[in-house]
């Protein structure tokens, strides 16, 4: 049998090795599920990980899509990342997303057709309060009343979705829709769009606002006492108490933080990849930025490279869907094993497995 | 609006009908917090149930079998969570919330060619005369039998927490499990037995929606009952007979909503859809203002990582 072995402190090399040992046994076990479904597992490796970004024939349509993927996962992730560090457990980011798109986007559509220059910053600051003010429910029920708040920030993912479904089939009705449940396209809205800045790069500025949230990030987290109270507040919250650290603050901040990024991340979606607001607009972007923020270890570089990674699966299993004709799903199934590998291997960190016979002797 | 439809009886019934799924996987999950672990994962493991039982049932044409299959088949998923929090040690927030979206995933991959069949027919209760009394026998004596089955085990979980030894000792490794194991009892042998029975139950809950409720398969088709579930237990103070209380209030609401679109109330039918969940998260915060008791009932143990250090 094995026996598990605490490390006299944590394994740096392990850090770095992990996200990277778990990629690979979600390789083989993807390839499993795919030969379980009848299909090459080799081929699917290489159509999800090696041809969006490498294939001569559809390479130069899915390499943009990288940036405009991985974009909205890496801001989101970035905002929780503060929030699980400190245990302060976000999961309705699904729901600050729809809410920022709502309400930036109900701000550009109220003044149509006017062009200003002013309206798309007014729209991305609009969407970043509609984020934060839908997380600052959970924060303020958990900061007064004690309320769990990955419960209650769950449940208004649904009231959200809800609240979309009333939007678009009321207020925000396209007047030129045909009575369809969408809102009016921001690409006929030049002021309000959020178009490609180069031709056939993915490039929008919403990727601009997602670099700049990476490298605040790194500079807060190591750098700045709010960095250090959220370290505390997580790893020992009595030790954090004595040091000075509010924690009804560090709740309020972590969840503002992570509200308002997916707010804009939702504005940024809606205005340009998604085009408008209908209820198909959720994609579970709020849910899989869960995952990217584990695998990228809540650190904004290793953020950054799993949401590309994340991105790229998103690809490649639509790749996939189209090439071998396996059911969408199954990338949902990959992701959710990328995961529980990530989470399984982290043991190698802080502890050494050891055969116990060794121990014996 | 047309109120004239809604009969008080018919109401009732559904009522009960419409809080099965979430009573079950709530009686589940009271069981292994009360062991001292947080499974997020009940939404993840009620989908599962959901198909495997849909699939089973569909295959063999019966209903019963179908529910077995769904208690393992939750149960198995569960197994995942259990070796991952007690031998992995991984964080049981993180871990559960991994189980749910996996659960989702691999649900929608499984029942990807059964969406729009109908499930076999699952039998009511129908005494000769006695179903037939007006109103009492429709109230009492004509459910189908998952609703009986389903009180029995709540009966059954509140005597085996509160009435046997293997409660009190499943309750000592929630308390304290540094105690427990110094008492010589295999803290972690104890969870994971907790974890598969939490895992089966929501199973079991999960293939009433898609068997007896809906009853159809169609994808993601929870919508967040597992989520609800879990408040129900925070609501129910971690006490069995309260889960009923919860569970008949929350199917309640869910029934009236619905009623309610079906009248063409004047309010948008996603106005009335919000409700339980708004309902939900009032109940939350009525039950945990008070911090004194809701500490008071909840296992000291609840989420936290054991490891025997020798």
């Amino acid at each position: 049998m094995f026996k598990l072995e605490r490390r006299p402190t944590p394994s740096k090399a392990m850090v770095v090795l992990t996200p990277v040992l778990a990629v690979v046994l979600t390789m083989i076990a993807g390839g499993i599920l795919f030969a379980i479904l009848g299909k090459n597992p080799f081929e699917a490796i290489r159509i999800i990980f090696w041809d969006p970004l490498f294939n001569e024939v559809v390479a130069s349509y899915t390499r943009p899509q990288l940036l405009v993927k991985a974009a909205p996962l890496i801001t989101i992730a970035l905002g929780l990342s503060f929030g699980y560090r400190a245990n302060i457990w976000n999961i309705g980011a699904e729901g600050q997303f729809i809410m920022g798109a709502i309400a930036g986007g109900a701000v550009g559509l109220a003044f149509y057709p006017t062009e200003s220059v002013l309206i798309f910053p007014l729209m991305v600051l609009a969407g970043a309060i509609g984020g934060f003010l839908w997380a600052m429910i959970p924060a303020f029920l958990k900061i007064k009343f004690n309320a769990n708040e990955i419960l209650v920030s769950l449940m208004l993912v649904y009231v959200a979705i809800n609240f979309l479904g009333a939007m678009v089939t009321g207020p925000l009705r396209s007047p030129v829709g045909m009575n369809f449940p969408v809102s009016r396209n921001f690409n006929e809205y030049p002021s309000a769009y959020n178009g490609e800045l180069i031709a056939n790069t993915g490039l929008h500025m919403g990727i601009f606002v997602t670099l700049a949230a990476v490298i605040v990030s790194y500079i807060l987290l190591k750098h700045h006492i709010f960095g250090f109270q959220v370290r505390t507040a997580g790893q020992s919250p009595r030790a954090a108490k004595f040091s000075g650290v509010n924690p009804n603050i560090t709740i309020a901040i972590c969840l503002g933080i992570s509200g308002g990024l997916a707010g804009m991340a939702g504005l940024f979606e809606v205005t340009g990849p998604a085009g408008k607001l209908s209820t198909n607009f959720p994609l579970g972007y709020g849910f899989t930025a869960i995952i990217v923020a584990f695998l990228g270890r809540l650190n904004p570089i290793g953020i950054t490279f799993a949401g590309l990674l994340m991105a790229l699966t998103y690809i490649g299993g639509e790749l996939a869907q189209f090439q071998l004709s396996v059911p969408a799903a199954s990338i949902q199934v990959f992701q959710g094993m990328l995961l529980f590998f990530m989470l399984a291997v982290d043991i190698l960190v802080t502890f050494r497995i050891r055969l116990a016979s060794r121990e014996v002797a | 609006m047309d109120f004239s439809a809604l009969s008080p009886v018919a109401l009732i019934v559904s009522l009960m009908v419409a809080a099965t799924p979430i009573l079950l996987a709530a009686i589940g999950e009271l069981v292994v917090e009360k062991s001292g672990v947080l499974n997020l994962g009940v939404e993840g493991m009620m989908i599962i149930g959901a198909i495997c039982g849909f699939i089973v049932a569909v295959e063999t044409g019966s209903p019963w079998l179908g529910f077995l299959a769904a208690m393992a088949g939750g149960a198995a998923i569960s197994f995942i969570f259990a070796i991952l929090t007690q031998y992995m040690l991984t964080n049981q927030v993180a871990t559960g919330l991994a189980l749910t979206l996996f659960g989702l995933g691999f649900a929608a991959l499984l029942g990807h060619s059964y969406a729009g069949i109908k499930p076999p027919k699952f039998g009511k209760l129908d005494i000769p005369f006695i179903s037939d009394i007006p109103v009492i026998g429709e109230l009492v004596f004509s459910h189908d039998y998952m609703i009986y089955i389903s009180l029995a085990i709540i009966a059954g979980v509140w005597y085996f927490l509160t009435r046997t030894r293997g409660g009190l000792v499943l309750r000592a490794a929630g308390e304290n499990h540094d105690a427990a194991h110094a008492l010589g009892y295999k803290v972690i042998r104890i969870r994971i037995m907790a974890i598969l029975f939490g895992g089966a139950m929501a199973g079991l809950g999960g293939a009433y929606l898609s068997l007896v409720r809906v009853p159809q398969w169609t994808e993601g088709m929870t919508a967040g009952a597992g989520w609800i579930a879990l408040a129900l237990v925070v609501f129910a103070s971690w006490k069995p007979w309260r889960i009923i209380l919860g569970a008949y209030l929350f199917g309640g609401i869910t029934v009236l909503q619905l009623n309610l679109q079906a009248a063409g109330a004047n309010i948008p039918v996603a106005y009335l859809s919000m409700t339980p969940y708004l309902v939900t998260i009032i109940v939350l915060v009525i039950m945990s203002a008070d911090k004194k008791r809701a500490s008071l009932n909840a296992p000291a143990c609840l989420g936290r990582i054991f490891h025997a250090s020798n």
